[in-house]
């Protein structure tokens, strides 16, 4: 569906045009049907990956295809839905006529566009404020008219510049909802973001871009296999003198509220032995929490590699 | 297609901003003014009501050209707004001239308002209807047509503000142009007579669009004069919406 080859991008920026390099020779590819999640900090070049295939920046080296097709040829176009980071509409117009407008400019008939912009708007909960302007939208509206307008022309390929930042939780499920239902309708998805746990969710592959390089690439379990447990929780409850002194020494950390107490051990070889000995001392386990490497930790450490 | 849905959204956006509408009811104002002023003179009444009226449609319709159009590029620019457009099947090209045949629209519907008004208040007080002078409206939209353009292609490259000031700039030296072929003509240095010529020929010759005095005075204007102002206008035009589209395809968007 989307593939990149060697893309390089550099601006020249400010007076004395220096010179700022946003991509490193990209090379990916996204299959058809996937969810594909493109990770990386602020600045990493994720939003000019998607202007390039956008056909809103030209690239300043490198390939890149849309199906099948190089990005040069606008009639894929016709094929593709595009949401831009933070999108910015014509606001004196409404979100009806702004619809309509979206429509045309995939050359729909008039009766096509009104059927598809009615049934789009039902699906993201606009269609009560179909006759209202745009400047009047909340965020999070805005953000839903955005993936409209993105769908208007039934693309095979939805491509969401971070469609969930600066949304709250119930906007947020909402978009990842949307998503998942453009996923079962056998749509491709390729989107940016930062915000990790939403990946985990809704993501078949992800890739994580750091300073304009790819730096990891695959699914998530593919990516965080060969992570090990990083630590246990255990909460316990009734252990107190000499045992608790022993389990404060055992962990590596312990915070006690009421009557509970938190520790955290290092591995599980440490928690088994914590086990006993709060079993041995009468005491009662709460819970029993090992935590593996996640997403996040593995996005952390990529980006930090780069910093040494 | 493409471009009538570019171009009517231009014209919506326009229609539905303050700034317009401001514009035109110090245009009115000062059309209004006219009547007041005619009445202070001891001559032809309605020839001061029609050369007014036809300066006060003019040079607002050079500012609305001039401060709409450098917007029409920049605004989409900064408001970004233009992600959403360029994503989808549409040819930068097309995109441009729907934004430029928005604006002319808007331009002649404004043209259009403030003639009628004019006429009407001409009427009014002199009982008299100058259809001649509206041959000078026409060459003032077409005029007009010729300024948005420009706007439109400094607006491909440059900042609103210094968009503006050429833009200015080139309506004030185009209405000179005559002059400077005259100096050209007196100067003997070669180097100075060189650039004079160049900017003679070069930039649009915008005295030739305006009528208004004649028209104003009766004194006829022949058919041929019109139409062949009228072409050249339109041929500037075409000229300069070309350059802008060379511009504009090679921008990147940031």
């Amino acid at each position: 569906m989307i593939r990149t080859e060697g893309l390089k991008m550099e601006f020249r920026v400010g007076f004395f045009r220096k010179r700022v390099v946003a991509l490193k020779g990209l090379t990916m590819e996204v299959k058809r049907g996937e969810v594909f999640g493109f990770l990386g900090p602020n600045g990493a070049g994720k939003t000019t990956t998607l202007k390039i295939l956008m056909g809103l920046v030209h690239p300043t080296g490198g390939a890149a295809w849309l199906m099948s097709r190089p990005i040069s040829d606008s009639s894929v176009k016709k094929n593709i839905g595009f949401l831009p980071e933070q999108p910015y509409f014509y606001d004196y117009l409404t979100a009806a006529e702004f619809m309509d407008l979206s429509g045309r400019l995939f050359g729909m008939r008039k009766k096509e566009r009104e059927a598809r912009a009615g049934e789009l708007l039902d699906m993201v909960g606009l269609s009560g404020v179909k006759n209202l302007q745009l400047r009047k939208f909340s965020k999070g509206m805005q953000q839903r008219i955005g993936i409209a307008q993105a769908l208007i022309n039934d693309p095979e390929l939805v491509v969401l510049d971070e469609p969930m930042s600066g949304l709250d939780p119930v906007g947020r499920k909402q978009v990842r909802d949307i998503i998942l239902g453009l996923k079962d309708g056998g749509k491709t998805i390729f989107f940016s973001t930062h915000i990790l746990p939403d990946v985990e969710v809704i993501c078949d592959r992800v890739g994580i871009l750091v300073r304009g390089e790819l730096r990891a690439m695959g699914t998530v379990d593919e990516l965080l296999s060969g992570t090990q447990v990083k630590s246990v929780e255990m909460t316990f409850a009734g252990v107190s003198g000499e045992e608790f002194s022993r389990l404060e020494r055992m962990s590596s950390g312990m915070v006690t509220r009421g009557n509970e107490t938190t520790a955290a051990f290092g591995d599980q070889e440490a928690a088994r032995a914590a086990k006993r000995l709060v079993f041995e001392s009468g005491g009662e386990i709460i819970s029993l929490i090992p935590h593996k490497s996640s997403l996040e930790d593995l996005f952390m450490e990529e980006v930090g590699k780069g910093r040494k | 297609m493409k471009v009538y849905a570019i171009a009517i959204n231009t014209f919506k956006e326009v229609i539905r901003d303050k700034i317009f509408y401001s514009l035109v009811f110090f245009a009115m104002l000062l059309l209004g003014s006219s009547v007041l002023l005619s009445t202070l003179t001891l001559g032809e009444r309605s020839k001061i009501i029609e050369d007014l009226s036809l300066s006060s449609i003019e040079i607002f319709g050079v500012i609305i050209s001039i401060f709409v159009g450098i917007g029409l590029v920049n605004k989409e620019l900064e408001k970004k707004t233009i992600y959403i457009i360029i994503s989808k099947p549409i040819k930068r090209w097309q995109f441009l001239l729907g934004k430029y045949l928005g604006l002319s629209l808007v331009l002649l519907s404004y043209i259009s308002v403030m003639t009628v008004c004019y006429m009407l208040a001409l009427y009014m007080y002199t009982n008299k209807l100058p259809w001649q002078t509206l041959m000078a409206v026409l060459l003032i939209y077409v005029e007009l047509l010729v300024v948005t353009a420009s706007a439109v292609l400094f607006s491909t490259f440059s900042t609103p503000t210094l968009s503006a000031s050429y833009a200015l700039a080139l309506y004030v030296i185009g209405h000179m142009t005559e002059d400077l072929r005259g100096l050209a003509a007196k100067t003997g240095q070669a180097g100075v007579k060189a650039v004079l010529k160049f900017v003679y020929y070069f930039l649009p010759n915008l005295e030739d669009f305006n009528i208004k005095a004649r028209t104003v005075h009766a004194i006829p204007v022949p058919a041929e004069y019109i139409l062949m102002s009228v072409s050249y206008g339109l041929m500037y035009v075409m000229a300069i919406l070309a350059l802008s589209v060379l511009v504009f395809q090679r921008r990147n968007f940031k």
